[in-house]
C-alpha cells in the first residue's frame, strides 16, 4: 500500500502523458503478483465494494469528528476521500504493519454493511495520511487521476514491452488481478484465451464538423445524432453484453436489451428511452430527461422497466455472424445492418434512419429545423470508410445544432469539486416571473432555471468566484445566495417542462456562455420566453 | 456605562480604535494606522502616520519608498495613544517584525494577533502568549485538516528531489517576504551550503532580512548566471512566476511550491505544482485551537479565514467568540 499511495501521490502532480506512463509502467514491474493486478483494477476505476461507499466513509468519519467540521472541510477540500484521510485522527499505541494492497482489496471485500464502520477504521489505523487518501480513493471507486482505460494498458504494454493492441485484445475478458495477463506479459506464458467471452472492440468516433466546413455530400451519408448514450451490443451466442462509451458492462442496467439479442453479433447504436415522455410522438424516443431515469442503477424494477422502456437505434454492424465487417466500407456495413434489423425484436431494435439531404446547404437547413427533444445534431458519416477505431481525420463527424441561449441572472453559487474545489463553481440562474409594477421590477421574482458548472475560462471563473464572494446576501452550508445583481448568457441545448422546479423548467446541458456584466439584471429574460422554446 | 470593548469597532477596512482616532492594518489610507507585519494586505502605503516595529517599518519603506510620519515601536514596547489607549507590540513569530499588538482602555485588554504561527522560525522571535480579554486571531488555517508537517521533513523531501533529478532546475515557489527567507534558513540549517538562486523580486527583501542579522548564506541573482547553469540548483522565485514566461527559461525545472495551502492535492493541482512543500508562516489548526485555550480570553474575535469552523471548535468547547466580517485580506501564505 505504501508504493501504491506513492504512485497514486505521484500520478496526482504528474501532468503529462509519458510521465504517468512511466511512473505506471514502472510500478508494474518492480510490484509483484497478485498486488499490482489490483493496483491496475483501482487505477481504472475497476474496483467495487458494495459496503464501502462514500456515505459509509462519511458516517464513520462524523463518528469520530464534529459533523459540522467535517462538513466545513468536505466543502473545503471538495473530495470526501481526501477529508477524511486528514481528518483521520492518528491513532495511539502500536499498530499492525500498513496492509498490501492485495490484503486491502480482500478486506474491503470482506466488509459489510454492519462490519465496514469498525473494519474500515482498523484498516485506516495502519496507515499514514498518504495512504489512507489511496485506501479510501481506491474503496470508493473515485481515483480522479486521469488514468483512462487506455492509458493504463499502453503503460502495460510499455511496462513489459508487449504490442498494445495485444493488449487491447486480451484485456477485455480478463478480471482482477489479471494473472494471466502478467504471466502472458511477463513471463512469456501463452496468452489468455478470448474466444468464448462476448468482448467489447473499439468504437468508432467522431470529430465535430468545424465552424465553415461544407463538406461533399456525395461522399458523406447523414443521419440524425441521437441525444441518447453511444452502446455496443455485443453476443457471441450464449451470453449478449451491452457495453457503454467506455467500455463498461452495462447490462445489469438494461436487461431487456441483453435480453433481445439472438444473432451473434457486434452492433453498434444509441441507446434511448421509448415513450411519450417530454412529449415526444407516442412511440418515439424521449428526451435524455427520461433516460436519465435508468442510467446508474445496478438493479432495475419492474416498475422502471414498463415506464421507461430502453431500446437501441442502430447505425453500424461491427461484426454478424462470426463475419467481421470492420474492414468493409460503410456502405456495404449498412446494407448487412438494413438486412439483419427485420429479424430483431422491434420492441428493443430500430435503423437509425438517414436523412435525404442533396446538398451540404440542404442539411443545414434541415439540421436547423430539427428540435425534437432526442435529436442533437446531424452526424456525417464518409460513405467509404472502413470502422476503425478511435478519431480518425475525415471520416466521421458530428454537427451539433446550435445553442439555445438566455440572459438569465446569478441567484446561487456553490463550491465546485476536484480541481475547482474552493472556488465558486456551480451557478444556479433565474428567469424573471410575475407581472412587473410601474419601476419595472417590483412586483416581479427571479425564479431558478437553471445550474451550470462550465463553459466559462479559468480566468472567467477567478472572476466569477470574487464576484460571488463579494456579492453574498446569505448562506447555506456551502452554497451561497448573491445579491442577484449579474447577469448571466446561458447556453443550452434544449429546455423541457419539469414538476422538479418551481419555474417548470428543465434546462438540458446548459452552460455559462458570456458573463454579461454590462447588462442590469431587470434586462434579463422573462420565463414566457423561456416557457416558448419548450421543445415538448 | 458603554457595552464592554465598544471602544474597539470591526469596520469593513479594518478595526478602528474609536477614542484613538486609529486603525489597526486599514486597508486603505488613514491619519493613524498600526499595523501588525508587512505582508501587503495588512501593510498599505499612504497613511499619515504609522506605527509598527522597526521591522516592518524598514519593509514597508522598501516597498512604498519613504514612510513619512513613521514611529517605530520595538517588541515588549508600548505607545500612549490619544484617548486613554496604550498600544504595545509583541512576537507573533509570522515574519520578520511581525508582532501582536496588545490594546489597553478602561481596564479591558485585547490582543489583536494579525498574522501568527507557534513553530520555530530561524528568521523571527517566537510568538508570545499574552494575557487578555479578547484575542482577536486569525484563521487562515482554521479547518481542521490543516496540520502542518514539520518543517524539517519537507526540506528533506524538497532536497531528496533534487538529488533524484539531478538535471533539473528546482524551481521553488515562495512568498517574497518571510517564506523565501525561511526556507532558506532552512535549508542552511539541514546542511546545504551552495549558492541558492533567486528571482529579481526577492533580492532586495532577502538583503533586508541579512541587514536585519538573520544569516542566508550565498545567494546569487538568477540573472547573474546563464540559464544553463542552473541544472541541478535550487532556485526561489514568487509564486506568480511559476508558471510565467520567466520560468519556461530554466532547465527542465522542477516545480515546487512552499504553502500551507499545499496540504490539499487539489490546490497543489491549481497551480501546477509538481512537488508541494507544506511550509506555512501561519498556525495550523492545532497552533489555533491550542493558542486561544493557553491564552484562555474572555471572548475570542476571528478576523480572516476559515472563521466558520474556528467558530464552531469555540462553541464546542463554550468558548465566547464572533467572526469580524473585514475584508480585504487575501488568502495569503502563497
Amino acid at each position: 500500500m505504501i508504493a501504491f499511495a506513492a504512485l497514486v501521490d505521484a500520478l496526482v502532480y504528474t501532468r503529462s502523458r509519458n510521465g504517468k506512463l512511466a511512473l505506471i509502467a514502472q510500478y508494474l514491474r518492480t510490484t509483484p503478483d497478485p498486488e499490482r493486478g489490483w493496483a491496475l483494477a483501482a487505477l481504472t476505476d475497476g474496483l467495487d465494494f458494495p459496503a464501502v461507499k462514500a456515505s459509509a466513509v462519511r458516517t464513520l468519519l462524523m463518528s469520530r469528528v464534529d459533523p459540522l467540521l467535517f462538513q466545513l472541510s468536505r466543502d473545503f477540500v471538495g473530495d470526501t476521500a481526501e477529508t477524511a484521510s486528514l481528518l483521520w485522527p492518528e491513532p495511539a499505541g502500536p499498530q499492525l504493519p500498513p496492509p498490501r494492497v492485495d490484503e486491502a482489496v480482500a478486506a474491503l471485500a470482506a466488509m459489510t454493511r454492519a462490519s465496514v464502520q469498525h473494519d474500515l477504521a482498523a484498516l485506516l489505523d495502519r496507515l499514514d495520511a498518504d495512504g489512507r487518501y489511496a485506501l479510501l480513493k481506491l474503496a470508493t471507486g473515485a481515483m480522479r487521476l486521469g488514468i483512462s482505460a487506455r492509458l493504463a494498458k499502453v503503460a502495460f504494454a510499455q511496462a513489459f514491452a508487449v504490442a498494445v493492441e495485444e493488449v487491447e485484445e486480451y484485456w477485455h475478458g480478463q478480471v482482477p488481478p489479471y494473472l494471466p495477463l502478467f504471466d502472458w506479459a511477463a513471463n512469456g506464458a501463452p496468452p489468455p484465451s478470448d474466444e468464448d467471452l462476448p468482448l467489447f472492440r473499439p468504437f468508432m468516433l467522431a470529430h465535430p464538423l468545424e465552424d465553415g466546413a461544407a463538406p461533399d455530400l456525395s461522399a458523406y451519408a447523414a443521419e440524425w445524432k441521437w441525444d441518447g448514450i453511444r452502446v455496443q451490443v455485443v453476443c457471441n451466442g450464449q451470453a449478449t453484453r451491452v457495453y457503454s462509451r467506455s467500455g463498461d458492462d452495462i447490462s445489469a442496467s438494461f436487461p431487456e436489451i441483453a435480453a433481445a439479442l439472438p444473432v451473434p453479433a457486434v452492433l453498434d447504436g444509441e441507446l434511448l428511452v421509448r415513450g411519450s415522455y417530454q412529449g415526444a410522438a407516442e412511440g418515439g424516443a424521449a428526451s435524455f430527461n427520461a433516460l436519465q431515469q435508468r442510467l446508474g442503477r445496478k438493479t432495475v424494477s419492474r416498475a422502471m422497466l414498463a415506464d421507461y422502456p430502453a431500446f437501441v437505434r442502430l447505425y453500424d454492424a461491427l461484426i454478424i455472424a462470426g463475419e467481421d465487417l470492420r474492414p468493409f466500407a460503410w456502405e456495404q456495413r449498412r446494407l448487412a445492418l438494413e438486412a439483419l434489423v427485420p429479424r430483431l425484436d422491434p420492441a428493443r431494435f430500430d435503423l437509425s434512419a438517414l436523412i435525404p439531404a442533396q446538398s451540404f446547404a440542404d442539411l443545414a437547413e434541415i439540421r436547423s429545423g430539427a428540435r425534437d427533444a432526442a435529436i442533437e445534431g446531424v452526424m456525417l458519416k464518409r460513405r467509404d470508410s472502413p470502422y476503425v477505431a478511435g478519431r480518425r481525420t475525415g471520416l466521421w463527424y458530428k454537427w451539433k445544432r446550435d445553442p439555445l441561449l438566455a440572459d438569465c441572472v446569478l441567484m446561487y453559487a456553490q463550491r465546485g469539486s476536484g480541481k475547482r474545489s474552493s472556488f465558486y463553481s456551480d451557478f444556479t440562474f433565474g428567469c424573471w416571473a410575475g407581472e412587473p409594477d410601474a419601476d419595472g421590477l417590483g412586483g416581479s421574482e427571479l425564479l431558478p432555471v437553471g445550474k451550470a458548472y462550465f463553459g466559462f475560462t479559468d480566468e472567467e471563473l477567478k472572476w466569477l468566484d470574487r464576484y460571488v464572494r463579494q456579492h453574498t446576501v446569505n448562506r447555506f452550508g456551502p452554497v451561497r445566495e448573491t445579491d442577484r445583481s449579474l447577469v448571466l448568457e446561458v447556453a443550452f441545448d434544449s429546455i423541457h417542462a419539469s414538476k422538479r422546479h418551481k419555474s417548470g423548467l428543465a434546462m438540458r446541458f446548459p452552460r455559462i456562455h458570456r458573463i454579461r456584466a454590462d447588462k442590469p439584471a431587470r434586462e434579463a429574460d422573462r420565463i414566457e420566453t423561456l416557457r416558448a422554446q419548450v421543445a415538448d | 456605562m458603554a457595552p464592554p470593548f465598544s471602544w474597539l469597532r470591526p469596520e469593513p477596512q479594518g478595526l478602528y480604535i474609536v477614542p484613538a482616532q486609529a486603525w489597526i492594518d486599514p486597508a486603505r489610507p488613514v491619519d493613524r494606522a498600526l499595523v501588525t507585519h508587512g505582508h501587503a494586505d495588512h501593510a498599505r502605503g499612504g497613511h499619515a502616520q504609522t506605527i509598527a516595529t522597526p521591522a516592518t517599518l524598514a519593509i514597508m519603506a522598501l516597498r512604498y519608498g519613504t514612510t513619512a510620519g513613521a514611529m517605530a515601536v520595538g517588541y515588549g514596547e508600548g505607545i500612549d495613544l490619544p484617548g486613554g489607549v496604550r498600544a504595545s507590540f509583541h512576537p507573533a513569530g509570522h515574519v520578520l517584525g511581525s508582532a501582536q499588538i496588545l490594546l489597553e482602555h478602561a481596564g479591558e485588554r485585547v490582543v489583536v494577533t494579525g498574522d501568527y504561527k507557534r513553530r520555530a522560525d530561524p528568521t523571527c522571535p517566537p510568538f508570545e502568549p499574552v494575557a487578555c480579554d479578547v484575542f482577536v486571531t486569525e484563521a487562515t488555517f482554521g479547518l481542521p485538516v490543516f496540520r502542518h508537517p514539520p518543517i524539517g521533513a519537507e526540506i528533506a523531501r524538497l532536497l531528496a528531489a533534487r538529488e533524484r533529478h539531478p538535471g533539473r532546475c528546482m524551481l521553488v515557489g515562495a512568498y517574497a517576504l518571510g517564506k523565501a527567507q525561511r526556507v532558506i534558513a532552512e535549508l542552511r540549517r539541514a546542511g546545504y551550503a551552495e549558492p541558492v538562486y533567486l528571482h529579481g523580486a526577492m533580492e532586495r527583501m532577502c538583503r533586508l532580512y541579512e541587514d536585519f542579522g538573520i544569516a542566508l548564506g550565498e545567494l546569487r541573482p538568477v540573472a547573474d548566471v546563464p540559464r544553463s547553469a542552473l541544472a541541478g540548483e535550487i532556485v526561489l522565485c514568487p509564486p506568480s512566476a511559476l508558471s510565467d514566461r520567466w520560468s519556461r527559461s530554466l532547465p527542465d525545472p522542477l516545480t515546487a511550491m512552499a504553502s500551507g495551502w499545499m496540504r490539499v492535492r487539489q490546490r497543489a493541482r491549481q497551480r501546477n505544482v509538481e512537488l508541494p512543500l507544506i511550509v506555512s508562516d501561519h498556525a495550523d489548526w492545532d497552533e489555533l485551537t491550542a493558542t486561544i485555550a493557553e491564552v484562555n480570553p474572555a471572548e475570542t474575535w476571528i478576523t480572516h479565514g476559515r472563521e466558520d469552523a474556528l467558530l464552531r471548535w469555540c462553541e464546542l468547547n463554550q468558548r465566547k467568540a464572533r467572526a469580524l466580517a473585514l475584508v480585504g485580506y487575501e488568502d495569503e501564505d502563497d
